[in-house]
C-alpha cells in the first residue's frame, strides 16, 4: 500500500457521470455506421410447436426489405450456444441453436429474420411472414416436466437436463437424532434482470478480410470472441468485440444469445453492417429469465434450535434450453442453502428441468436470493415453533470467527475447495439489530395501528464474490502526462472506470484527472476475464494495483538509465522518481514517459499485470431487516424502513458501494413484490409489457439504511476488497417474507411463495377468516 | 414495437375533423392524447389507416362554469390540467381528488379526459368519476351534436355509445352542492398502475342531517365502471355513520361484477371493493365533520 490513499476509500465522483448525465454516453443504438441496415426477428408465438413450413415470399417483397432468412437458408452448420458456467453432464443435450429449425420450444424463440432499411419496414415484413405451425402441448411447470409426458427435446428422452445429489455429513442420521424437524415447500418467482437498456448489437462481417466486428458487447468478451470465432470458422484475431456504454447488465446482458449469431449472419448475407436493437416486448421473452425454483426444505434441530441438519430438493425450471449460465441458478441455490450457519449435515437433490419457457440465466445474486428466502423463512418458523427469538436463533447457529475459514464441502459438483474465508458473521447481525432497534421490537411484532399490522423481519446471508479467470490491466503514461488504464473488465454502468482510476491514482500518487480508463473491447486489451460475480473491484482492481506497482518499478529503471545511476538509490513517490543526491533530483512521470519514448517505440512507460485469485474467493456477508406495515383489509404491504449490513472488506468508493446496496435492495423489493413472469398453461407469457411486468419505481422506495462494514478485509488481496454488488439484493425476499409473517402473527400466515401480492395475502387471510 | 404506416391529419375544427374521418373510412381514428392508442399501435394491436389529430382543435379544450353552475370540460383537456385547475378543485373536488391517481405525471400531461372516456378501460379513473357524478357526455357525429348520459355511455370493455364518426366534445358535470362530501380511493399494484379496484363516493345531507342523495361507483370491478345502486339505496335517508357505511358496503357487493386477471382475483376485487366503499364513505364523512 502506498503511504497515502486520497482516492481509495473516498466517495470520488464518478468519472462516467458527466457523459451519462449530459446525454453524451454512447449506447449501442447511438452508433450509426455508413450503409447500415437493421434487422428484426420473427419470434415464435407458440410455446411448443412443430414447424411445418416457413414462407418468406411476401416479406421479401416489401419495398425496403433487403433480405429475409430462416434456418434452412443459412449455409453453415448452426452452432450450439456454449455453456460458460456450471456445465453439468447432461446439459449438452439441451443446448440452443441460434434459430429454430423444425420445432419451437418457447414463446419468443427466433424463427426467421428480416433485414431492411429501417425498423418500421422490417416489422411490416415480419407481419407478412407465414409459418405453418403444428402446436404441441406445452410443459410449463417443473412437476409436469418431471413427469415427462411431453418431451421438450425428444432426442434427450427426458426433460431432466441433469440431476445430482450433494451434501456433507450424514443428513439422514441428523434427522433421526433430531428433537425437532420441519418440512416446507418454497417457490421463488420467475423474473429477470430487465435492464433499462435492452440488448442490441451491430455486426460488420467481411468474410474476405476476414473480419467480424460486433459492437454492443459486454461482460465476457473474450469468452464470447472465442466461441464466435469457432462458430464462424474465423481466427480469433479476426473477431472484434466492441463495448459501448451499457444501461444495466445484472447478469443477463453480455452472455451469448441467439442474436449474437444471427446479427453476424445477417451482415454476412448482405455485405453491410446490420443493427439489431431488442425492443421491450422482445426483451421480456428473449433475454434470460431467472429465479424460477421450487425448493422442498427440511430442517432438523435440537430442542434449543441448534441446527443438526438440512435436507432439500431444489428443482430449477431451466426454460426450453440450457444457455451459457448452465446450472448456476439451482446449483448455487443448493450450495447456499445452509448459508452462514453451522449446518453439520446437509443433503440436497438438485434437479434441472426443461420446460417450454424462456431459457434462464443468472440475475444478480443467482441462487442466493432463492436460497436465503427458503432458509431464512424456515428459520423463523423454527423460532416460532420452539419459542425462541428469531435473532437469538440465528446467533445460536451462525458460524463464529473461530469456525472460519470453513471448507463447505463439494456442494456444487466439482467445486471441492469452496471455503468461507475469515469473518465475523454475528458482528454483522448484531450491528443490524442495534441499528434497527431490534430489542424494542420483540413486543411490537403484529401490533395493529389504524388497521395496519406492523412487523420486523430479519435475515442473514453469505455471498461469494470474485470468481473466475484472471483479470488484466495495462497502464501507460503518455508523454503529455495522460495516464491510460486498459483492463479486460467490462463496465455495465456500475462505475468501473472510476474505481480503476482511484486505485491507479493512489498507487501512482497522481491526480485522478490525468487518468482515463478503457475497458473490455477485444481491440483494446489482449485478454480479459470479464465482469460478473461482483468481481471487477477485486479482480480488475488488483490487476490495476499490480500494474501500477510494476509501473513504479519501471519508472525507477528508466530514471536510473536517465541519470546513469544505480536504481537502489532511487525512490518513487508523489508521482515521480526521486534521487537522494545533493540536488534532490526529480524525474516526473511525464519526463520519464518522454524519455522512454525517445529511446524508441518499444520503450513506452507502461506496465502490464494480471491478477489471479487462484480460486480463493472472498465472501461478503451480512444481514437485512425489513419493517413492514400491512393494511390487513386490503393486503397492501408497505415497506416503511429497510436496514442492511454488508461486510465488504474494504469500500473502494463508499458512494458507489452505497449505490450498489440500495440498487440491489430495490431490485430485490421488485422480485419480492412485483417482478413476475407469468405464463398460462399454454406457455403464453402473460406479462409481455411493462403494463403487466411490474418493476419497482422511484415512488416505491422505503427509508433505506445500507451500512457497509469494513471489519474483515479479504485475506486474498492486499487492498482487502470483497465484492459488493449483490449483498443488497440477496436477502430481501427473506427479510420481507419474515416481516410480513411477523406482522400477521395473529393469523399464522406463512409466506412460502413469491411474489407477495395483495391478492395472495388476502387469499391467505380470507382462508383463516381474517 | 413500431406501428404500421398510417396517414396523419391535423384539422383545426370539429367539422373538418369529422370530414376527414368520413373521408378516410372506417379504419381512420381520432387521436386524443395518444396514451392508449399509440402504444396499441406500436404493439400492432391497433392499426388505423389514418389518425385525425384533435390536439389542434381549440373548441375541444377548456374548462368553464355555466350559469347553472355546471362544470364543462372540453374533451381534449389534459388530465394534468384537471388535476391542477383551481376551478375544478372547487366545482368538482371529487374529480380533482381522483386525477392524481391516473398513471404518472408524464402521462397526465398528455392524456385527455375525452380520450379516457372514449377508450373506456373499466379500470380507468375518469370514467368512474364521470359516472358517479351523473355527468353528460356531449358528442358530435355525422348527424350533428347530441348528448349521452354517462349511465348509457359505457357499454362493455373498451366499448361505448360512440358510433362511427362520433367524437366526444365536452363533458358536463352537474352543479356540485357546496356541502357535498366526497372521496376517491383505489388499490393498485404500484402507484400509477391501473386500479385493481377503486371506489368514488359522494353524498349530500338534508337539513335533518340525513343522507338525501348519494353516489357510489366502482372501477376495476366489471366490464365497465359500475354504479353501486344497492349501496346508494342503503344510504338514502340515513344519518351517516360507520354502521350505515358498513351496511352500504355489504349491499354494494351485489353490484360488483369483477373478473380475475394476473394482478387480482375476482374474490379480491369484490372483497376489497367492499372495504373501499366503507373507507371512502368514512373519508367523505370525516372530511367535513
Amino acid at each position: 500500500m502506498s503511504a497515502s490513499t486520497p482516492y481509495i476509500g473516498r466517495s470520488v465522483k464518478r468519472l462516467e457521470d458527466r457523459r451519462f448525465l449530459t446525454g453524451t454516453g454512447r449506447y449501442i443504438d447511438d452508433i450509426k455506421l455508413p450503409d447500415m441496415a437493421v434487422m428484426a426477428i420473427y419470434r415464435s408465438p407458440h410455446a411448443h410447436a412443430r414447424i411445418n413450413a416457413i414462407d418468406l415470399t411476401a416479406a421479401k417483397a416489401v419495398p425496403g426489405v433487403i433480405d429475409a432468412f430462416c434456418a434452412a437458408d443459412i449455409d453453415m452448420d448452426l452452432p450450439e450456444i456454449p455453456l460458460r458456467l456450471a456445465p453439468f453432464d447432461g446439459f449438452e443435450r439441451f443446448l440452443q441453436r441460434p434459430i429454430a429449425d423444425d420445432k419451437v420450444r418457447y414463446v419468443g424463440e427466433p424463427v426467421a429474420v428480416v433485414i431492411a432499411s429501417d425498423r418500421y419496414i422490417a416489422e411490416d415484413a415480419l407481419d407478412l411472414i407465414e409459418v405453418d405451425f403444428a402446436p404441441l402441448p406445452a410443459v410449463t411447470q417443473v412437476d409436469q416436466a418431471a413427469a415427462g409426458d411431453t418431451l421438450v427435446h425428444e432426442d434427450a428422452g427426458e426433460n431432466m437436463a441433469t440431476r445430482y445429489t450433494v451434501g456433507r455429513g450424514d443428513a439422514d442420521d441428523a434427522f433421526r437424532r433430531a428433537a425437532y424437524t420441519r418440512r416446507e415447500r418454497f417457490t421463488t418467482n420467475r423474473h429477470g434482470a430487465v435492464p433499462m437498456e435492452t440488448r442490441g448489437l451491430i455486426a460488420e462481417f467481411n468474410p474476405d478480410t476476414p473480419l467480424l466486428r460486433l459492437h454492443g458487447a459486454t461482460k465476457v468478451n473474450f469468452f464470447n470472441r472465442r466461441h464466435l470465432a469457432a462458430a464462424f470458422d474465423l481466427p480469433e484475431a479476426a473477431v472484434e468485440l466492441i463495448e459501448t456504454d451499457v444501461g444495466g447488465g445484472f447478469g443477463a446482458r453480455g452472455e451469448l444469445y441467439p442474436e449474437d449469431y444471427l446479427v453476424p449472419i445477417a451482415s454476412r448475407r448482405i455485405g453491410r453492417p446490420v443493427k439489431w436493437i431488442e425492443d421491450r416486448r422482445e426483451n421480456l421473452t428473449a433475454t434470460n429469465h431467472s429465479r424460477d425454483i421450487v425448493c422442498d426444505l427440511e430442517i432438523a434441530t435440537t430442542d434449543e434450535g441448534r441446527i443438526l441438519g438440512m435436507r432439500a430438493t431444489v428443482q430449477g425450471d431451466m426454460g426450453a434450453y440450457i444457455r451459457t449460465n448452465g446450472g448456476v441458478v439451482a446449483s448455487k441455490a443448493a450450495q447456499f442453502l445452509p448459508g452462514p450457519y453451522r449446518v453439520p449435515a446437509f443433503s440436497c437433490d438438485v434437479q434441472f428441468l426443461v420446460t417450454n419457457k424462456t431459457p434462464v440465466g443468472t440475475f444478480r445474486g443467482p441462487g442466493r436470493f432463492e436460497a436465503n428466502f427458503c432458509r431464512e423463512r424456515m428459520l423463523d418458523m423454527v423460532a416460532a415453533d420452539l419459542n425462541i427469538d428469531p435473532a437469538e436463533l440465528r446467533l445460536r447457529n451462525l458460524m463464529e470467527p473461530a469456525d472460519l475459514p470453513y471448507r463447505i464441502g463439494e456442494l456444487v459438483p466439482g467445486d471441492v475447495n469452496a471455503t468461507f474465508d475469515r469473518g465475523n458473521y454475528p458482528s454483522a447481525l448484531n450491528q443490524l439489530l442495534d441499528e434497527v432497534g431490534y430489542a424494542d421490537w420483540k413486543d411490537r411484532q403484529g401490533t395493529i395501528i389504524d388497521g395496519r399490522a406492523y412487523g420486523l423481519g430479519i435475515a442473514c446471508f453469505i455471498e461469494s464474490s470474485a470468481a473466475g479467470p484472471p483479470e488484466t490491466a495495462r497502464i501507460t503514461v503518455a508523454a503529455d502526462g495522460a495516464i491510460e488504464i486498459r483492463t479486460g473488465a467490462s463496465s455495465v454502468g456500475q462505475g468501473t472506470e472510476t474505481g480503476m482510476a482511484q486505485i491507479c491514482a493512489d498507487y501512482l500518487s497522481v491526480d485522478i484527472d490525468r487518468i482515463g480508463v478503457l475497458h473490455g473491447s477485444t481491440t483494446l486489451v489482449p485478454t480479459g476475464g470479464g465482469t460478473f460475480h461482483s468481481r471487477n473491484t477485486v479482480m480488475a482492481g488488483n490487476a490495476v494495483r499490480m500494474a501500477a506497482e510494476t509501473l513504479q518499478a519501471r519508472s525507477i529503471e528508466l530514471a536510473a538509465l536517465r541519470w546513469n545511476t544505480d536504481a537502489s538509490g532511487l525512490e518513487y513517490r508523489d508521482g515521480a522518481v526521486h534521487q537522494n543526491d545533493a540536488a534532490a533530483s526529480v524525474l516526473s512521470l511525464v519526463e520519464l514517459a518522454a524519455f522512454a519514448q525517445s529511446r524508441g517505440t518499444d520503450e513506452a512507460l507502461a506496465a502490464d499485470a494480471a491478477f489471479d485469485n487462484e480460486g480463493k474467493l472472498s465472501y461478503s456477508y451480512g444481514a437485512h431487516a425489513a419493517l413492514v406495515a400491512i393494511d390487513v383489509a386490503t393486503g397492501v404491504v408497505e415497506v416503511e424502513k429497510y436496514v442492511l449490513t454488508e461486510e465488504i472488506g474494504r469500500a473502494l468508493n463508499p458512494a458507489m458501494v452505497q449505490g450498489q446496496a440500495i440498487g440491489g435492495l430495490v431490485q430485490g423489493l421488485g422480485g419480492t413484490f412485483l417482478d413476475h413472469m407469468v405464463y398460462d398453461e399454454d406457455g403464453q407469457l402473460l406479462t409481455g409489457s411493462f403494463a403487466d411486468y411490474l418493476l419497482p419505481t422511484s415512488t416505491d422506495l422505503p427509508d433505506i439504511t445500507a451500512i457497509a462494514l469494513e471489519e474483515s478485509p479479504s485475506e486474498f488481496n492486499p487492498m482487502g476488497f470483497k465484492g459488493a454488488g449483490e449483498g443488497g439484493i440477496v436477502a430481501v425476499a427473506a427479510a420481507v417474507g419474515n416481516a410480513v409473517t411477523h406482522a400477521l402473527n395473529a393469523h399464522n400466515i406463512q409466506i412460502n411463495d413469491l411474489p407477495i401480492t395483495p391478492d395472495r395475502l388476502r387469499a391467505a387471510l380470507r382462508a383463516v377468516g381474517a | 414495437m413500431k406501428p404500421p404506416k398510417f396517414d396523419y391529419f391535423a384539422p383545426d375544427s370539429i367539422e373538418s375533423a369529422l370530414a376527414l374521418l368520413t373521408e378516410h373510412g372506417e379504419d381512420a381514428r381520432y387521436l386524443g392524447g395518444g396514451q392508449s392508442l399509440v402504444p396499441m399501435m406500436n404493439l400492432r394491436v391497433a392499426a388505423p389507416s389514418a389518425l385525425i389529430d384533435l390536439n389542434g382543435i381549440a373548441a375541444l379544450r377548456g374548462i368553464r362554469i355555466d350559469e347553472e353552475d355546471r362544470l364543462h370540460i372540453g374533451a381534449m383537456t389534459r388530465t394534468r390540467q384537471i388535476e391542477l385547475d383551481a376551478t375544478i378543485a372547487r366545482a368538482n373536488p371529487l374529480l380533482h381528488e381522483a386525477a392524481p391517481h391516473i398513471a404518472h405525471i408524464q402521462i397526465r400531461n398528455r392524456g385527455t379526459i375525452g380520450g379516457s372516456l372514449a377508450h373506456a378501460d373499466p379500470a380507468a379513473e375518469l370514467p368512474g368519476v364521470v359516472l358517479v357524478c351523473d355527468a353528460e357526455i356531449k358528442l358530435f357525429g355525422p348527424d350533428g351534436a347530441r348528448s349521452v348520459a354517462t349511465g348509457d355511455f359505457f357499454k362493455n370493455i373498451f366499448s361505448t355509445a360512440l358510433q362511427d364518426g362520433d367524437m366526444i366534445t365536452e363533458i358536463v358535470f352537474p352543479a356540485w352542492p357546496s356541502t357535498r362530501r366526497w372521496a376517491f380511493q383505489e388499490i393498485s399494484r404500484r402507484e400509477g398502475d391501473f386500479a385493481m379496484i377503486g371506489i368514488a363516493a359522494w353524498f349530500d345531507l338534508d337539513d335533518a342531517g340525513r343522507i338525501s342523495a348519494a353516489g357510489l361507483a366502482a372501477i376495476g370491478a366489471g366490464d365497465t365502471p359500475l354504479r353501486l345502486s344497492s349501496g346508494e339505496t342503503v344510504l338514502i335517508g340515513q344519518a351517516p355513520g360507520e354502521k350505515i357505511f358498513a351496511e352500504a358496503a355489504r349491499a354494494s357487493l351485489s353490484d360488483l361484477q369483477p373478473g380475475s386477471d394476473i394482478h387480482a382475483s375476482a374474490e379480491y376485487r369484490r372483497e376489497v371493493g367492499g372495504v373501499l366503499v366503507e373507507r371512502t364513505l368514512k373519508a367523505a364523512w370525516e372530511r367535513s365533520s
